[in-house]
């Protein structure tokens, strides 16, 4: 059967199997992701039935999964990361940062970094400190790397494979929280392109852009608003990095109003990016300013209060009240 | 200063009393005196034929010629940097002599002598210290990778790489290029343990140059770095960095037990960087001239030509043979250098990524227009 119902966490699963299955020189790295399938569980079974050199328990030392990695892309492998938790990337950021994005221009070409990095990022599980930080502006800022958020089983079972296949290092974002969300997955469809934003809601009042863990929140800002008779647009942005901001533009031109939302730190964060280049493009259209929803410029909270710091329902909607008052 | 094969015992340092003192003439494997005299070391027989000999002693000419005329040339605004190899000449030309054709070099910024064993062309080097790229030789032709400035960060490259060698059943191995400095840096600790777990065909060759550019190696080690190998798991050699047949001994079979399947060596050659560390910084401030002086009777080319003239293998005519190659090389690089084009602006965007994102293609198109916007336009 082609379509079944699936987690995004059996997705990425799934995914994952597909891309070992279509090539044989992509090896999954990472702490723990072996005998016990990864902390969550993604990378289960997949080292019983490819072996211990495709599924490779590694030791505990974040910028060794990734300096090697960038050894193992050099021999022409296809190294997929797991970092365990979004706080623990930092350790790999000097690889990520100064070696992975960079060795591709540096060597004029000659030197291709396939390299997917899989970090389970973002709050709302009820974690210790350092197991839900939203580090994508870091990323988003290093030219050379490329930067997917994805927030649903479809695009996670697709999307693993498409970064897989694709020629540049990509930091693939997992939305935690989601994991055990479920939807149907045609195994079969012909999936849209990676880079790709996609309007996921029509409306017509507000233009609401989200990627990863608030594309659901979006979802159900906008269900909420229109029992309020308010018709919200949503749009998923799928990729981070590079930002495909057309439909997003062609949106707010027929709303004329729009609000980012995103669980990071606002200041600086992807929201002023896309608020920048919405008012460049569109500022003939704007009825309001656009505004941004995300986290505060704080330490990511102790998990008692992890739901006053993280973006929900209301604050979006509250946010789109704003746009609508101007 | 004899050392042959006599043993200094490191006394460990008492805490607290101060930094720890390391020894000036440590265990170490020498096949050739500074006095030039061959001497025999029970683990490590080299049989080199004059010929291999006169050929060593041409690297080691050449490289040092190149490096003086870049200094020359950063002295005079040519180059924007330059990091000297000035006294670690046979650290690098016995490493990369050492190397297959199929292994493969991961250096730093300063393999100079690595890079010309290879085939690269000291233009291609020169270019880097330029500004006019970031190296512009071919890394997968000459299996000499990119200059890596980040320190450290090659050694887990190396290590990675030379996982992939082992999965692909390929009989080569690669060699981690490191100083001292490095040796403090946690991937370069990641790199060893990585190699150690997976018995990764690496060997990791610290040139141990005494300096990380003022500081000096008491504030990274409180013991000789070769040893710190044991704590990895695998052999460490000490080895005289200023003698070019012990280092390719030494480093000959560090690769062949590398590509046997017998895991990773750390090889530590002892030597000293006679120069500054670049040309940005000042030796006078932190080192001093009692200490270069001293050094300088331990030079790595000197004892090869001692060696060469008391042993009959080379006349005067080969040395002058030698000579006249360096100037033509040197007058090569000069000329080379000052004629070296600039790139064209458009170079930045090239190749960022395999597959150009739609908002760089734009910045590019918005570069180019503007750049366009200036021809014929009387600026």
């Amino acid at each position: 059967m082609a379509t079944e119902t699936l987690t995004i966490g059996k997705a990425l699963n799934l995914g994952l199997r597909r891309a070992m299955e279509d090539d044989a020189k992509v090896v999954l790295m990472g702490e723990d992701i072996g005998r016990l399938g990864g902390v969550f569980r993604i990378t289960d079974g997949l080292q019983k039935d490819f072996g211990e050199d495709r599924v490779v328990d590694t030791p505990l030392a974040e910028a060794g999964i990734l300096g090697t990695a960038v050894g193992l892309a050099m021999r022409g492998y296809r190294p997929v990361c797991e970092i365990q938790f979004d706080g623990f990337v930092f350790p790999a950021y000097n690889q990520i940062v100064t070696q992975v994005a960079k060795i591709h221009a540096r060597s004029r070409g000659r030197l291709p970094m396939p390299i997917v990095i899989r970090i389970p990022f973002g709050g709302g599980i009820g974690a210790v400190e350092h197991h839900s930080e939203s580090p994508e502006a870091y990323f988003a800022h290093t030219p050379g790397l490329k930067v997917v958020a994805v927030s649903n089983p479809v695009d996670a079972y697709w999307g693993i494979q498409q970064a897989i296949a694709h020629p540049d290092p990509i930091v693939f974002l997992e939305p935690k929280r989601r994991y055990w969300e479920k939807a149907p997955v045609d195994r079969e469809a012909t999936p849209d392109p990676l880079f790709a934003s996609r309007v996921v809601r029509g409306g017509d009042d507000v233009t609401v852009l989200a990627y990863g863990p608030m594309v659901k929140t979006a979802l159900q800002a906008a269900e909420a608003a229109a029992e309020e008779g308010r018709s919200l647009e949503v749009v998923d942005l799928r990729t981070v990095s590079p930002l495909d901001l057309d439909p997003v533009f062609d949106s707010v031109r027929r709303t004329g109003r729009c609000v980012v939302v995103h669980e990071a730190p606002v200041t600086l964060g992807l929201g002023a990016e896309i608020a920048a280049r919405v008012t460049e493009s569109c500022f003939h259209s704007l009825e309001a300013p656009v505004l941004r929803v995300g986290g505060y410029d704080t330490p990511y909270p102790p998990s008692k209060l992890e739901e006053e710091y993280l973006p929900d329902l209301d604050r979006v909607l509250d946010a789109v009240d704003r746009a609508l008052q101007f | 200063m004899s050392v042959s094969s006599a043993t200094t015992e490191v006394v460990d340092p008492v805490p607290g009393a101060g930094a720890p003192h390391l020894p000036q003439q440590p265990d170490l494997v020498q096949l050739l005196t500074p006095e030039g005299e061959r001497v025999e070391h029970p683990d490590y027989a080299v049989d080199v034929s004059a010929e291999e000999l006169r050929g060593l002693y041409r690297d080691l000419a050449l490289v040092r010629r190149w490096d003086v005329e870049a200094t020359a040339l950063q002295r005079q605004g040519e180059l924007g940097i330059w990091a000297s190899l000035l006294g670690q000449e046979a650290a690098q030309i016995g490493a990369g002599r050492a190397m297959a054709d199929t292994d493969t070099a991961f250096p730093t910024y300063r393999e100079h002598g690595v890079a010309w064993t290879r085939g690269v062309d000291p233009l291609h080097v020169i270019s880097l210290f330029r500004g006019v790229d970031n190296g512009g030789w071919d890394p997968v032709a000459t299996r000499f990778n990119l200059y890596t400035v980040v320190i450290g960060a090659q050694t887990l490259h190396a290590t990675g790489y030379a996982m992939g060698l082992q999965r692909d059943g390929a009989e080569s191995a690669t060699l981690a290029f490191l100083g001292d400095g490095a040796t403090s840096q946690g991937e370069v600790n990641e790199a060893m343990i990585w190699a150690a777990s997976f018995s990764a065909p690496v060997v990791f060759f610290c040139q141990n140059n005494q300096y990380a550019i003022s500081v000096p190696l008491e504030r990274q080690s409180r013991v000789p770095l070769y040893r710190r190998a044991a704590g990895f798991g695998f052999p460490g050699v000490r080895v005289d960095g200023n003698d070019v047949l012990a280092v390719l001994a030494v480093t000959r079979a560090a690769l062949a037990a590398a590509r046997d399947g017998q895991g990773p060596t750390f090889i530590e050659a002892f030597t000293y960087r006679m120069g500054a560390h670049t040309t940005s910084d000042d030796p006078t401030r932190y080192r001093l001239a009692s200490e270069l002086e001293e050094w300088k009777l331990r030079d790595p080319i000197a004892r090869v030509k001692a060696y060469l003239s008391r042993s009959g293998a080379a006349d005067a005519g080969f040395f002058a043979g030698v000579e006249a190659e360096a100037d033509e090389l040197a007058a090569r690089i000069r000329r080379g250098t000052v004629e070296m084009p600039d790139p064209p602006g458009t170079a930045m965007f090239d190749q960022v990524y395999a597959e150009q994102t739609p908002p760089l293609a734009a910045q590019q198109a918005e570069f180019e227009a503007y750049q366009a916007s200036f021809a014929g336009g009387g600026h």
